[in-house]
């Protein structure tokens, strides 16, 4: 049911001209994404999904959509080509699940290798309820730091190619009204249901390792909070709650965490990352360890976000106000 | 005790998911938005607001429960306060109300605007 | 028990996503989301009494949240961009 709710959403997606629709569909199409994983008891996968499929990126593809033309350019060429490689590629990859075990099978190799490991030890070497979260962080803890680092240079490479001077800013800060000024009961509402937000995003960043959540997700749904105020208050508010520079700093402090916990295992006499030296108790170690990147990775995600959203608005700001 | 409990939730529940069925219903069928947003409203606030109530007495005392009031607590405010944020913006940007005289013209719907 | 308020809400869900599909004017689109979203909050809340899986309730608050933030990112895009029009492209 929904795996066929996902299809009609996608084709729906592909035959629509205009973007701005386009883009609360592809909402829609995380909600069933995210569902369907959760059907499969893919908890973590499910949280990420709904908070970065449904909600960061529907908020980023608006703020790029007011800088871009809303509708689709007709196509120029023949997709032929284009349509034979996916076809070929499609049929070969359907070929090649021909080989692989059924579905759930105690057998197959995935089951095999690593994961009874984790699944068997983890308990008593980690000492987290959530599996996931400690072959995210510990097991795996290479492969999460170098998707912080993809994190931040995805946020350095839009900073530079974003640039908002300090005079466009100065003379747009006397020009822009606050957004949504009628609104009044909506402004309340969110008011009121901000500090809600950002406290429960942090019960997600430090209740990851007992329930599904941790740093990614924590820091999306923080960032959201941000963005909702931005988007109902104005950005020059916002920007005197949070200085954009103590946010750009927050970026590089993240991933500096997280190395740096790193480092001290290192000096403590580890391996790099091996949380095990950070205290008297290795399990010890390895919740202090846990801890302190998923805080990392949750303050660089965070600080990524609202400066992606900052920047884009900017860049809107200057277009609109500045010819 | 339990089974007055059981009894009790199930009636909610059944009756949360008619409200949020009908409300689809007139999502669906009825002739304009603004009469839509009147529909949809009405499965979040009855709708859910039963089916959250009815899991609520399921659930006992504890995590579970604060949890299911947090939720009922933010659809409660969330999307009523979306509807109306919607039925404002809309009315703003210019969509006229469907009104008798309207009907009496064209039974289609209409989208006006300035 | 739990099994017949899922399929309702299942139908429910369709119903609203072809609302989605169809809705002649954007107000409709957005409407029509924010239902699909917040009976996707109900959905979730009830799969988890089915699968006897507290854990779930968490994505149901996240869902609950981001529904509400990305609806008024949509609405706000539209008091900012007062030229764009409401009628859409044939």
């Amino acid at each position: 049911m929904l795996l066929s709710f996902l299809a009609l959403t996608a084709i729906a997606i592909t035959r629509m001209g205009d973007l701005f629709a386009v883009v609360m569909l592809s909402g829609i199409y995380s909600l069933l994404s995210a569902s369907l994983f959760l059907d499969l008891d893919a908890v973590d996968v499910a949280f990420t999904e709904a908070s970065v499929g449904a909600g960061i990126s529907t908020l980023l593809f608006l703020a790029t959509l007011k800088l871009v033309p809303r509708y689709e350019k007709k196509s120029r060429y023949k997709p032929a080509l284009a349509l034979g490689v996916v076809i070929v590629t499609g049929a070969l990859l359907i070929y090649g699940t021909l080989d692989m075990p059924h579905f759930g099978d105690a057998d197959a190799p995935v089951h095999q290798h690593v994961a009874p490991r984790y699944l068997n030890d983890s308990i008593n070497e980690v000492g987290l309820p959530n599996v996931v979260t400690s072959v995210l962080a510990s097991y795996r803890g290479y492969d999460t730091l170098g998707e912080v680092v993809v994190v931040f240079a995805a946020g350095i490479g839009v900073m530079s190619l974003l640039m908002v001077s300090q005079r466009t800013k100065a003379r747009a800060l006397t020009k822009v009204p606050a957004d949504m000024q009628h609104q009044i009961i909506l402004r309340i509402v969110a008011k009121m249901m901000l500090p809600l937000i950002l406290i429960f995003a942090l019960y997600v960043q430090f209740h990851g390792d007992y329930g599904p959540g941790g740093g990614f997700q924590a820091g999306v749904i923080f960032a959201a909070g941000i963005i909702l105020y931005t988007m109902l208050f104005g950005l020059s508010l916002t920007q005197s709650v949070i200085k954009p520079v103590f946010v750009e700093m927050l970026t590089a402090f993240g991933v500096l965490l997280y190395s740096g916990v790193g480092i001290v295992c290192m000096i403590l006499g580890g391996n790099y990352l091996d949380y095990d030296v950070l205290s008297h108790d290795p399990v010890h170690g390895q919740h202090l360890g846990i801890l302190l990147i998923e805080l990392g990775v949750g303050i660089t995600v965070a600080a990524v976000m609202i400066t992606l959203f900052f920047k884009f608005t900017w860049r809107t700001v200057k277009h609109k106000y500045n010819q | 005790m339990d089974i007055l409990l059981d009894i009790l939730s199930w009636i909610l529940l059944i009756s949360g998911s008619f409200f949020t069925f009908t409300g689809a219903v007139g999502l669906f069928r009825f002739p304009d938005f603004f009469s839509r947003t009147h529909a949809a409203s009405v499965t979040d606030t009855l709708g859910a607001g039963l089916i959250l109530i009815g899991l609520m007495l399921q659930a006992g005392w504890g995590l579970v429960l604060a949890k299911l009031l947090l939720i009922l607590v933010f659809s409660l405010l969330a999307s009523t306060t979306a509807c109306h944020a919607m039925a404002k913006a809309a009315l703003k940007s210019g969509l006229k109300p469907l009104t008798y005289s309207d009907q009496e013209n064209s039974a289609e719907e209409t989208t006006s605007k300035h | 028990m739990f099994v017949i308020p899922a399929i309702i809400l299942l139908v429910v869900m369709a119903i609203a996503l072809a609302r989605a599909f169809k809705g002649p004017t954007l107000y409709d689109r957005i409407l029509a989301v924010n239902t699909f979203g917040t009976k996707t909050v109900l959905l979730i809340a009830i799969i988890d009494f089915l699968a006897g899986r507290p854990a779930f309730l968490d994505i149901a608050i996240v869902y609950a949240l981001i529904n509400f933030i990305s609806v008024i990112g949509i609405l706000r895009f539209f008091e900012f961009s007062s030229k764009t029009t409401i009628e859409e492209e044939p």
